[in-house]
């Protein structure tokens, strides 16, 4: 509602390199590999404290080197997302997946959009 | 000879078919039960090998690491480590793997390597991962974790005997060594830690299993379908209008025989026992009691029925993945979907069902609002007052207005419940909002026998919980509303002069402002044991006989002495006030603790006295007083 990170795409985006998308601002279809997992961006008040977050995102598999492809969105803000993580699909927040970065193979908005 | 009693607990990633597992090991000889001190399910169970030793097995809660996060996994942590109150650590752990889904779970084996307990890898769903064409390199895996292996099929009972078998070979290594295989070096991993194990467990993926040459790409399909933003939540819906169809509907004639049968067994005992104190206790206290009880029986199974088939089929993650943003709106977390749902029949298993939920507050939140869902006990005392005060007449030209009143107070228990939490999240719990992160599984066709097993499980869970708090709760009422009897030559109803009638007398005053009278002041106390009961305790103040079979002779009673707006507050009264012993009771067993069914008693009649107060006043002033 009021966090979601989809309406601050400058700010999140700007230490990230070309190519590299916080799984926060990812769109359905967008696949890749996993870049990097717990920046510490989503030590956003109300939130768990980073390094937690940053636990249970990798002993559920988020960790570098995995392929990811978002492959459903909800149907209000398009929150939550479904993600197919290697072998297996895991549904979680986008304000919990700020600090996840992938490294984009193929977008949802084609190669020159971003 | 080595010791003739061995302990054994499976432990494993949620969905791997633990569950399934213990069922195929232990069969019939299983116990389910509380943790000391905990509100976690204890399942344990015994087998008996060909050697004639007894293996007592725990299934415990599913867990992606050690590192517990929930109450939950905390149990799973503390029993590997031996640190359970009350409980001997387990000889073996039996690792259980989904074969089709093995990465998280070799992260887990390495995290109880460390533990340095005695392990077997039991490589279940070995049937969906050879329809797969998955190969694994069994040898080389095994000697890579240091364990035996055994490929089961929990639900076919495949390879059972194998895993004891291995299960026995261990045990026998322990008591002729006596001493665990390695010293127990376990520590919360920290997040280099888990990506050091993760990449190990790559590793291992790597050298033995070689990826399914048919992966499954039915589970993507269906999410196609049911994860749609769209028709996504329009099947939701659906399904939970044939739920609801299905627990009103089918079970309406089951429970018409049930209460059909025990008002027969209150009348047969009623003509053997002399009248009387004595057929009174156990005609109007004790089966009454009991039926009261067995009277939700058939919602209630229906409605886990349900549940127990969407949540094998794996459809309940789906359904969180679709109301997360719903609820989360109001402060709730997706999987109190489900417990809120289980309290429109009765919010002791909806309380109960709360145990699915990780985060301490979001699990209190739930159970806090979870008895502001209409559960079925408030439908007769809806029923009995709407047929007394709202004409039976149509209004647009299709809706029943007696209908469209018994809709708004479904609405009105939804949003009150929707904004107390929201409340509760704004002004108390500011501080965490718990992650949403959760395993989709793949779709399963759910094993009727094990889907019977859970039923009945279930079943005597609710029953053992809930009997054992209404039946005392109904013999407590029965004695306050029989004594003292009344003086010789009264006029009034006899429970007028029991105690009941004087504490309604002696509350009427605090009543008397939201527009009750003294009878339904007295009523209110009997309704205490459960909702319904207030039905019956009007017949009786306002001397109507079998007030449950003449709804209509008493709506005529009541329609003659209240005024609409009196009418109004009662109904008011019924959406809010914890008037449900038996819930308040659940709460505190389920909370280990006083304090929260006390501010559910205190912020619920609260919420009750000031709605029907308004309603009342209102009400009055619209000239329908
Ligand atoms: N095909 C197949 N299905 C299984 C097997 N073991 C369990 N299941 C199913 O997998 C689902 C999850 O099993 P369950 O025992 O509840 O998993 P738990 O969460 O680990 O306790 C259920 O629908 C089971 O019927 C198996 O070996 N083969
Ligand atoms: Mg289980």
């Amino acid at each position: 509602m009021d966090d979601l990170s989809l309406s601050q795409p400058l700010t999140a985006a700007a230490d990230l390199a070309t190519g590299e998308l916080r799984l926060s601002q990812a769109r359905r279809g967008d696949r890749g590999v996993i870049g990097a997992v717990g920046s510490g961006v989503a030590a956003s008040p109300g939130g768990l404290d980073a390094q937690e977050l940053e636990r249970r995102l990798l002993e559920l598999g988020f960790v570098e080197g995995a392929t990811i492809e978002v492959i459903h969105e909800g149907a209000i803000g398009r929150d939550p997302i479904a993600v197919r993580l290697d072998d297996m699909r895991v549904a979680l927040r986008r304000r919990d997946a700020v600090d996840i970065v992938i490294r984009l193979e193929s977008s949802a908005a084609g190669p020159d959009a971003r | 000879m080595s010791i003739a009693s061995a302990r054994i607990a499976l432990v494993g990633n949620p969905n791997s078919g633990k569950t399934a597992l213990f069922n195929a090991l232990t069969g019939s000889h299983q116990k389910v039960a509380n943790y000391a001190g905990v509100t976690v399910e204890r399942k344990e169970g015994t087998i008996t090998t060909a050697s004639g030793r007894t293996v007592s097995v725990l299934d415990l809660p599913g867990t992606y690491s050690l590192r517990a996060r929930s109450p939950d996994e905390a149990v799973t942590r503390d029993a590997i480590l031996g640190q359970l109150k009350g409980e001997t650590p387990p000889d073996v752990v039996v690792c259980v793997a989904d074969a089709t889904n093995l990465r998280l779970v070799l992260r887990l084996i390495l995290e109880l390597r460390q533990v340095g307990r005695p392990m077997v890898l039991a490589l279940n769903m070995f049937d969906i991962a050879q329809r797969q064409g998955l190969r694994i390199d069994l040898e080389g895996l095994s000697r890579d974790i240091g364990a035996p292996i055994v490929t089961t099929v929990a639900t076919r009972k495949r390879g059972i005997e194998d895993l004891v078998a291995q299960i026995e070979a261990k045990v026998e290594a322990l008591a002729a060594t006596g001493a665990l295989e390695a010293p127990n070096t376990w520590h919360e991993p920290s997040p280099a830690e888990i990506r050091q194990a993760h990449a190990e467990a790559q590793r291992t993926m790597k050298a033995h299993v070689r990826p399914a040459e048919r992966p499954d790409t039915l589970t993507g399909k269906i999410d196609g379908v049911l994860l749609h933003p769209v028709a996504g939540l329009a099947i939701l819906l659906a399904l939970l209008f044939v739920m609801f169809q299905a627990v009103f509907a089918w079970a309406g004639p089951l429970m018409d025989g049930i209460e059909g049968g025990m008002g027969a067994l209150g009348g047969l005992v009623a003509t053997v026992l002399p009248d009387g104190l004595l057929q009174s206790l156990i005609v109007d206290g004790l089966i009454a009691g009991v039926g009261s009880v067995l009277v939700f029986l058939p919602q209630i199974l229906i409605l886990f029925l349900f549940i127990i088939l969407l949540e094998d089929f794996g459809y309940m993650a789906r359904a969180a993945f679709l109301m997360d943003r719903i609820m989360g709106g109001a402060g709730l977390h997706g999987r109190a979907f489900i417990p809120l749902l289980s309290s429109f029949a009765c919010a002791i298993p909806g309380v109960m069902a709360t145990r699915v939920i990780d985060s301490r507050r979001d699990r209190l939140t739930t159970i806090m609002v979870a008895p502001l869902m209409t559960c079925s006990a408030r439908i007769p005392v809806y029923t009995l007052i709407i047929a007394a005060f709202i004409p039976n007449q149509t209004v647009w030209g299709f809706a029943s207005l007696q209908g469209l009143v018994m809709f708004g107070l479904y609405v009105a228990g939804i949003t009150s419940a929707l904004a107390i939490s929201f409340i509760a999240r704004r002004l108390f719990w500011r501080g965490q909002v718990e992650p949403f992160l959760m395993e989709l599984p793949t779709y399963k066709t759910p094993d009727p026998k094990s889907v019977l097993r859970n039923l009945w499980q279930r079943a005597a869970i609710f029953m053992n919980r809930a009997g054992r708090i209404i039946l005392p709760l109904m013999v407590l009422i029965w004695v306050l509303s029989t004594f003292p009897y009344p003086p010789e030559g009264a006029t009034g109803p006899d429970i007028d002069y029991s105690f009941a009638g004087q504490l309604g007398h002696l509350l009427h005053p605090l009543f008397a402002p939201i527009g009750f009278n003294w009878q339904m002041t007295v009523a209110l106390i009997p309704g205490m044991a459960a909702r319904e009961v207030a039905v019956g305790a009007l017949g009786t103040v306002y001397a109507v006989a079998n007030a449950e079979e003449q709804v209509g002779t008493l709506a005529g009673a009541l329609s003659a002495d209240w005024s609409l707006a009196m009418g109004l507050a009662f109904l008011t009264w019924y959406v809010f006030a914890p008037q449900c012993a038996p819930t308040l009771a659940v709460v505190k067993r389920e909370t280990n603790s006083w304090l929260w069914p006390s501010v559910m008693f205190a912020y619920m009649i609260t919420l009750a006295y000031l709605a029907a107060m308004a309603v009342y006043h209102g009400a009055v002033a619209l000239g329908w007083g």
